[in-house]
């Protein structure tokens, strides 16, 4: 019988896929992505507390995780088309301007 | 002040309440029947903290009823005085200003009747005296001069302080009344302090009166206004010294101890010490004096010389003859510099005394006064000064044989000094052009000296002292003596008066002998490496210059010593060290990587997650 | 069934995002970015099975359907060339998975030691638009109206910033 432990045991595995992407790739449209993906863990996590405690709470809170990370693709992809435009690159570890 | 452009009016609204203020002064001396301690007005509490309680409380008894006659008194005249003597300076409304603050100064002094008013007012009088005295702030030695005369102040002034603040924190009063009655009832309350205090208090008489180690300024004074230097020298603020002395006398009477650190010298009371710093000073001005060329310059150092007297009365016990003289020197003292004001005047500001000369056929009436305070000065009968320095010497001679002799020797000396300014400036041929074209001062000058004239010769047939006595002893006052009888009252101590006749003479001879019809002073050829030491003031100055200088060389290198190690080195360098090193540590995480930044915030997940769940 | 459906679900989810992570045979975003498609996909069907079928529908549309478009039209828009394979720092590689290693071996035991949750009881929740609705704009209203303020906020953002004479 699959319980609350394994959505969250997936929740987990996700989210550890995610950070490692963000941890370890350098296309920056790719950690976007990977953070997507960790986003989306938290989601998974919030409907399986929501459907084992009986609330509809947990599921208000994913469509309003939702709505926020749909903005802040928006934003960062815009960021990253301005960012382009003055760098040429979106490689994270060419992006170290803020190094002294 | 009120009108900084109008000469006229602000020099006449100066004159004026002077004037007046000394006309109520007389009024109050005759009118008012004074009970044995005086009359005691608070007009209000000028502030309490604790225990410290401060009055703005005027005190009115013989003592400042006779320091107000004087002070009004000489105050008047130099007013009158100075309107002729400084109307053709662009600056007269600033100088009546000060003249009239440095006065009400003065009054203030006398008439506060606790020791917080009356420092405040002593300040005054130093601020103002340093107005005064570099009112010709153009030139540099009047500027140096007020500069220097207000830091010598501010060392006597701030032992002063410290003795108020010891006294009030012994008795927990300021008031002059109380600490007197409590001193009176129970001698040994100052405790092992009461020396101390009594020194300490006695340096403000020190730096004020210029006393010995901080006689300095006094001479350099000499670069304000002449009226000025009369005002300084006769009624104010040097004389401020002496009467505070008196005023607090009973805190000298108290038991005399020392702290236990100082016990080999539990012996000496504070008024021994007063005593011999008198007695230093009168010596000590006295011999300079007698090679000064500048007039006023020889009268500064009569005046040091005069004021090391009466600190010497207060330092044997004798009040009394110390404010007597500091009364009948206030006249003639005051018209002695009127009189060089107007020598100076007339010689179109020339001050050395071998360039003048046959002065007193042409300024007849100068010269009269002149003779008139200079015998005073010298102690001859029937002029003022003979009684009250009789007085002096009568007083010190009940005490110590040394004292007196020293003080004989400073009158012999002081009718040197005097004789020869007066036969070199005033009589023989003149030596220069000007002194030769001289002409007499104008009336609105001679006046005020005229009228100084009466006091300075008559002063001394009513002594002040039966007035003066119930404020200093418990014995009943004795009585006014008819002024006949007062004529001839020294006599009644014979070793005294005619020691200070004989003096008097001794030094008018060798005057005589030394420089009447002589061309140049002759003493340098005679003395030589003495006349020298004495010329240039015993090198005081000079020492004063070497020993500061090096003491400040010194304090100098341990501060620097420790900006450059301790704050520099050590504070300064040593926190910018720990900042830049912690800096260059943290520098090192700062690498604008994303990936090492997203390293570090999983790991302080990790660590916050453990901490939460694991503890 | 449903274990059955939860299991192939799982799976698809997580090959998925493996996937958009670390793909073995091409280094092209454009791939990552439909394998995150796959990924959103199994993730719908994962709600569908926790009984959210609203949020199941609105995984597809705005994951699915309106964030991918927009990551596809920057992939586009910058043409970016294919990225060349260069050498992973191995110290960098095995520090991050370390961490991420912990990280969810922390996470894992946590569950596991924590008291099992049995499954609720048949109580079936309904969790369809209606219910959701009604507790979004009754109870939830002023978040809702804060996320649609910041929503504006982010429309007017990304216009200014797209602007090409940006400083």
């Amino acid at each position: 019988m699959i319980g609350l432990n394994h959505y969250l045991v997936i929740s987990v595995l996700l989210f550890s896929l995610g950070l490692l992407g963000v941890l370890l790739r350098r296309n920056l449209l790719i950690v976007y992505m990977s953070l997507e993906l960790m986003l989306n863990a938290a989601n998974l996590a919030l409907a399986a507390f929501s459907k084992y405690n009986q609330q509809l709470d947990g599921q208000i809170l994913v469509f309003f995780i939702v709505t926020v990370a749909a903005a802040e693709v928006a934003v960062g992809l815009a960021l990253m088309v301005a960012l382009f435009r003055l760098r040429q690159t979106v490689r994270v570890d060419e992006l170290n301007a803020m190094k002294l | 002040m009120l009108c900084p452009t109008r000469r006229e009016l602000s020099a006449r609204l100066s004159i004026g309440a002077v004037v007046a203020a000394f006309w109520l002064s007389f009024l109050l001396w005759f009118a008012a029947d004074l009970k044995q301690h005086g009359a005691t007005e608070t007009a209000f509490q000028w502030f309490s903290v604790d225990n410290l309680v401060v009055a703005f409380g005027l005190r009115l008894d013989r003592l400042s009823e006779l320091m107000l006659l004087v002070v009004t008194g000489v105050a008047g005249a130099i007013h009158i005085y100075s309107y002729s003597y400084m109307a053709e300076d662009r600056d007269v409304p600033r100088y009546f200003a000060s003249l009239s603050l440095f006065t009400f100064a003065m009054l203030g002094i006398v008439l506060a009747n606790n020791f917080v008013l009356m420092f405040v007012f002593w300040e005054l009088v130093g601020l103002s005296s340093y107005l005064l005295i570099g009112f010709w702030f153009e030139r540099p030695a009047a500027a140096d001069a007020g500069k220097k005369a207000f830091l010598a102040n501010r060392i006597g002034d701030t032992g002063f302080l410290l003795g108020i603040i010891l006294l009030w924190s012994a008795t927990g009063s300021v008031h002059f009344g109380t600490i007197q009655q409590l001193l009176h009832e129970q001698p040994k309350l100052l405790g092992e302090m009461s020396t101390i205090i009594g020194l300490l208090i006695f340096c403000g008489a020190v730096g004020k009166s210029a006393q010995f180690p901080l006689h300095v300024w006094l001479p350099d004074a000499m670069e304000g206004p002449t009226p000025v230097s009369a005002l300084i020298h006769a009624a104010t603020m040097v004389a401020a010294g002496i009467f505070m002395l008196c005023r607090v006398f009973f805190v000298f009477l108290a038991e005399p101890s020392m702290p236990l650190m100082l016990a080999g010298l539990s012996g000496i009371s504070a008024l021994d010490v007063i005593a011999a710093i008198g007695m230093i000073t009168a010596l000590l001005a006295a011999l300079m004096a007698v090679q000064q060329n500048d007039i006023k310059r020889i009268l500064a150092y009569s005046t040091l010389s005069q004021l090391g007297l009466m600190v010497l009365a207060v330092g044997c016990r004798g009040p009394l003859p110390a404010m007597f003289h500091l009364t009948t020197h206030a006249f003639f003292k005051a018209l002695l510099f009127l009189g060089a004001g107007a020598v100076i005047h007339a010689m179109h500001h020339e001050q050395d005394i071998w360039r003048m000369g046959g002065l007193g056929r042409k300024m007849p009436v100068t010269a009269a006064v002149f003779l008139a305070a200079t015998l005073a000065l010298c102690g001859l009968p029937p002029f003022s000064g003979f009684y009250s320095k009789d007085a002096i010497l009568a007083c010190v001679l009940k005490q110590n044989m040394v004292l007196f002799l020293a003080a004989v020797a400073t009158s012999v000396l002081t009718a040197f000094y005097m004789f020869r300014l007066v036969f070199v400036a005033f009589a023989g041929k003149p030596r220069t052009s000007e002194a030769g074209h001289a002409h007499e001062a104008p009336a609105l000058m001679l006046y005020p000296m005229l009228f100084l004239v009466v006091p300075s010769v008559l002063a001394g047939f009513w002594s002040v002292e039966p007035y003066l006595e119930p404020l200093f002893s418990a014995h009943a006052a004795t009585a006014v003596k008819p002024w006949y009888e007062q004529l001839l009252a020294p006599f009644d101590e014979p070793l005294a008066a005619f020691a200070g006749l004989g003096a008097a003479g001794f030094g008018i001879f060798a005057a005589a002998t030394l420089y009447l019809g002589a061309r140049e002073d002759s003493l340098p050829s005679r003395w030589g490496a003495f006349a020298r030491v004495l010329r240039n003031r015993f090198y005081i100055d000079e020492i004063y210059r070497v020993c500061i200088t090096l003491g400040l060389d010194a304090v100098a290198a341990i501060l620097d010593f420790f900006d450059r190690w301790i704050l520099a080195g050590v504070i300064v360098r040593g926190l910018h060290g720990t900042v830049e090193l912690t800096g260059r540590i943290l520098r090192l995480f700062q690498t604008g990587n994303l990936h090492t930044y997203g390293f570090m915030f999983g790991l302080g997940v990790i660590i916050t997650l453990w901490l939460a769940l694991m503890r | 069934m449903q274990d059955a459906l939860f299991l192939l679900f799982a799976l698809v989810t997580l090959v998925g995002a493996v996937l958009v992570v670390a793909n073995p045979f091409s280094r092209d975003p454009v791939a990552s970015a439909m394998f995150l498609v796959v990924t959103f996909i199994g993730l719908s069907g994962l709600f569908v099975l926790l009984g959210a079928f609203f949020l199941a529908a609105i995984q597809i549309l705005v994951y699915a359907g309106a964030v991918m478009v927009l990551f596809l039209f920057v992939l586009m828009l910058l043409n970016l060339r294919e990225e060349q394979r260069r050498k992973y720092s191995l110290v960098k590689g095995f520090l991050g998975t370390l961490l991420v290693g912990l990280l969810a071996s922390f996470l894992i035991g946590t569950i596991f030691g924590a008291p099992a949750l049995t499954v609720p009881g048949p109580a079936p929740m309904n969790a369809g638009a209606g219910p959701l609705g009604k507790m979004l704009f009754l109870h939830y209203l002023l978040p809702f109206e804060v996320v649609s303020i910041l929503l504006l906020v982010a429309i007017i953002g990304v216009v200014i910033l797209s602007k090409k004479d940006i400083r």
